[in-house]
């Protein structure tokens, strides 16, 4: 027997697990990149108002350091440098998230204890693995190549961008089958590889925006550079893509001799052990809700500071993108490039506030997760009613969206501050972050009904509810979808800010109707069967 | 005596498969109540809806004198519950899990807390993660056995101890008995049962199929006998209530009903027997007999009422 003996059942397996899932990631990176090319056709349809265009954010550190390098003024070049190290970066994340969960995060749950006692080879379920990871990711440059050549762009470019961001996505298979030998958890895994995509973004940023003479070779060392830097659109460096295929296989063959060694369910660092008795905190189903939460919370909130700040840097200076003297006529007399800069800072805080709002509904579903995982149990069998039991963990959704918006406002305001010394953004950004909150938490109180009234429902139902709202807000305008389409999301309800008036009705509206879908979901909780 | 657990013509279904089909479950205060049937039988179903976990969809259940559904908070503070499948927080030490379910409980009989970490050798500083199962599954006990309550709902607790951590759970449950607390001890291991059980229940498909003491039980169950004889013994064939017999020269081999025991040992030694083996009936025929073959529960009753007409 070898050691991948029956990684062809497994992957099977996995496909049928994972086919919606997989679905979902490969149709979402595909609409941001034809979204995107689609946009900037209707945006800029002469070369002249997209050299005009390339030129101010070819030169903008703060928006190189945010998207990378751009190379030519095509569209092809445009959708590559505006979406391109993202797409790079969610083919990373993706990738990630299918090879721990088909190695430690079954090893945990004992799936692959049963499956593994089978005729299955010791590299079997990470053979599996990265043979789904590695087919999602080609699917992947497949789509987008097809729906960028159907947008008219050139197939030789479409071709390059769509296999450099499904080679950052093998990269960080590879990186994310080391990191399942290394770390003693699914859970350690995965965080340990999503921090590697952090490294490698910033170190693209750091050398994207290094002048002449700064460090500029650290784009290379970064997948997600390696996305920009095969300059798909412009004269292409075929050979760029070589560095992907040669890196995964070198992380990804060390990754089969650990996992041949190692024992089941046990990584190479140490576990350490916890404390013999419960702290004065593990008192109360707070208490407990908050041990549970906390972690998760710290990882958003560290999540949003850092994109707070650099988006906030990337700010000043927005206004300079706009160097046709006809449109600026048209902005100046609108109110100015203070206009502009306050539209980039609105769009800016609207995605806070979907970032907000996907916290929300992680946080809300935790109480499906503590349900079905049997943890639940114990806790109502004490003298815990239903409600004490998940009001503590609606109140942390709160009071988390909350701080992940002040968080995201205070950051985007001292970035702002940072690049133009002046710190007269901060309150406003913070209101206008501030507005934000009653939208997520209406996306959260129907994930909080659902769990309620559909718990089989709701982790579906949740994210799916987060999903539209996403939609319509990146592509609802260049689709035309009808007003009543739009209205659907919480977040078109908003007034614009920063810039505009606040008008408290609607935030007024928002907040009556996130809590009713709580308590609606509570009071279901009262009277529906567990498990 | 006042009834700790009062259930009658109890039904839960989930869609269309019947979870409950009318179940009886009686248990008295103070007695250990063994709770027996096969998988899928309903028996976790049950303590569920005892829990207040599920509502039933017909039938009455009565806890501690109280409704399960309606008043389970302040029922909860006094019984502990530990699940057949424990399943704890992977990054929560065991001993906070027990401090914390506890807590929620209404308090620890601290002393008795060290001396059942010691009893059964848990290191409560190891993370739930790095726990086998039958750790995991002292975690609930000691939750469970520390708290000051007056009824143990304990569903297949036993499950993942090693011998020496059964025996101490066994020693504990006596104890338990002694201190005047009820227990419901869902079961599939009936040495233990035997060993620790004053009256059982056996459900099968979501009905009670047989309750008593085990006395009462053993009752219409057969004892099986093999002996040696002097001599040829006549008219074993016509005996009633003799089962299976097989007679090969001297030997002899049978099942006997219990209570015609006496007919049969009459025979025996009128024909002057050299050696005898007289097995018992255990729990684990009675368990067999509901759990194996198809025919309805009463068929047992019936059977034995035949014999004896």
């Amino acid at each position: 027997m070898s050691t991948v003996t029956g990684s062809r059942a497994l992957a099977h397996l996995a496909a049928r697990r994972d086919r919606i899932t997989l679905l979902a990631w490969i149709y979402v990176l595909t609409a941001l990149i034809a979204g995107t090319a689609y946009s900037f056709k209707k945006l800029f349809p002469t070369p002249v108002g997209r050299a005009q265009f390339a030129f101010s954010a070819g030169h903008n550190p703060a928006l190189l350091s945010l998207y990378g390098p751009l190379f030519g003024n095509s569209i092809g070049s445009l959708t590559a440098w505006r979406y391109g190290g993202f797409a790079a970066l969610g083919a990373g994340l993706m990738s990630i998230f299918i090879v721990i969960r088909h190695t430690r995060a079954d090893e945990e749950t004992g799936r692959l204890e049963l499956v593994g006692s089978a005729a299955v080879g010791r590299n079997a379920a990470l053979a599996a693995a990265l043979v789904i990871a590695v087919g999602a990711n080609l699917g992947l440059a497949v789509l987008i190549t097809v729906a960028l050549t159907l947008l008219g762009l050139p197939i030789a470019g479409s071709l390059a961008l769509a296999l450099a961001i499904a080679g950052s996505g093998l990269v960080f298979t590879a990186v994310a089958a080391a990191c399942a030998q290394i770390a003693g958890t699914a859970r350690g895994a995965r965080g340990l590889a999503i921090g590697v995509v952090g490294v490698t973004y910033l170190l693209r940023a750091i050398g994207d925006s290094a002048g002449p003479h700064g460090p500029r070779w650290l784009s290379w060392l970064s997948p997600i550079g390696w996305a920009e830097l095969i300059r798909s659109f412009g004269a292409i460096r075929w050979w760029v893509l070589a560095l992907p295929v040669l890196v995964a296989v070198v992380a990804a063959v060390p990754a089969g001799v650990l996992a041949v060694r190692r024992d089941y369910d046990a990584g190479m660092l140490p576990q350490r052990p916890g404390p013999a008795r419960g702290s004065a905190w593990l008192r109360t189903t707070l208490g407990l809700a908050w041990r549970l939460h906390r972690g998760t919370l710290a990882g958003w909130l560290t999540g949003a500071l850092i994109f707070g700040v650099i988006v906030g840097s990337a700010a000043k200076g927005i206004g300079g993108l706009l160097r046709s003297s006809q449109i600026r006529h048209i902005v100046t007399t609108l109110g100015g490039t203070s206009a502009i800069t306050n539209a980039y800072l609105g769009a800016i805080m609207g995605f806070s506030g979907l970032i907000a709002a996907g916290y929300a509904v992680s946080a809300v579903l935790r109480l499906r997760s503590e349900e079905t995982s049997g943890h639940a149990d114990p806790v109502l069998a004490t003298g815990v009613s239903r409600l004490r039991w998940g009001m503590p963990h609606l109140l942390i959704a709160m009071a988390g969206t909350l701080t992940i918006l002040v968080a995201a406002g205070l950051a985007a305001g001292l970035g702002y501050a940072l690049r133009s010394g002046g710190t007269g953004e901060i309150g406003p950004l913070l209101v206008a972050a501030l507005a934000q909150v009653p939208a997520a938490l209406v996306i959260a109180g129907f994930a909080a009904a659902l769990f309620g009234l559909a718990p089989s429902a709701s982790v579906a139902g949740g994210w799916s509810a987060l999903g539209v709202v996403v939609l319509i807000l990146f592509l609802g305008a260049a689709l035309k979808l009808s007003h009543w389409v739009l209205d659907i999301s919480p977040f078109q309800h908003l007034p614009k800010l920063p810039g505009g008036t606040v008008t408290a009705p609607p935030l007024l509206w928002l907040s009556l109707i996130a809590l009713a879908l709580g308590a609606a979901g509570l009071a279901a909780l009262r009277r529906r069967d567990i498990g | 005596m006042s009834k700790a657990i009062d259930v009658a013509g109890l039904r839960k279904s989930y869609g269309k498969v019947t979870a409950l089909d009318g179940l009886d479950l009686n248990v008295a205060s103070g007695e250990v109540h063994g709770f027996l049937g096969p998988n899928g039988a309903g028996k976790t179903t049950t303590i569920r809806i005892l829990l207040g976990l599920l509502r039933s969809d017909g039938g009455s259940a009565r806890l501690l004198g109280g409704d399960p559904w309606t008043e389970a908070t302040t029922l909860h503070r006094r019984l502990a519950y530990v699940p057949g499948d424990v399943s704890l927080w992977p990054n929560f030490s065991g001993g906070e899990v027990i401090d914390l379910l506890g807590r929620l409980r209404g308090g620890l009989d601290e002393t008795r807390l060290a001396s059942l970490l010691k009893r059964f050798e848990l290191d409560p500083s190891v993370k739930a993660r790095a726990y086998s199962k039958g750790n995991r599954q002292k975690v609930a006990l000691i939750a469970a056995l520390a708290s000051d309550v007056e009824l143990l709902m304990l569903d297949e607790p036993t499950a993942g101890l090693d011998p020496l951590m059964e025996a101490a759970f066994r020693a504990c449950i006596t104890e338990e008995r002694g201190r005047g607390r009820t227990v419901l001890l869902s079961s599939h291991i009936l040495s233990e049962v035997e060993a620790l059980c004053d009256r059982v229940t056996i459900i099968r498909r979501g009905r009670a199929v047989e309750s008593g003491t085990l006395a009462d039980l053993r009752h219409l169950t057969r004892t099986s006998i093999s002996a040696e004889l002097a001599a040829p013994p006549e008219g074993l064939d016509r005996l009633p209530g003799i089962h299976g017999l097989v007679v090969e020269g001297l030997r002899v081999r049978c099942e006997v009903d219990t209570d015609k025991l006496d007919g049969l040992l009459r025979i025996l030694t009128a024909a002057g027997v050299r050696s005898l083996v007289s097995q018992p009936p255990t729990l684990e025929e009675l368990f067999l007999r509901h759990y194996t073959g198809e025919e309805p529960a009463r068929g047992v009753a019936q059977d034995t009422a035949g014999a004896r007409a």
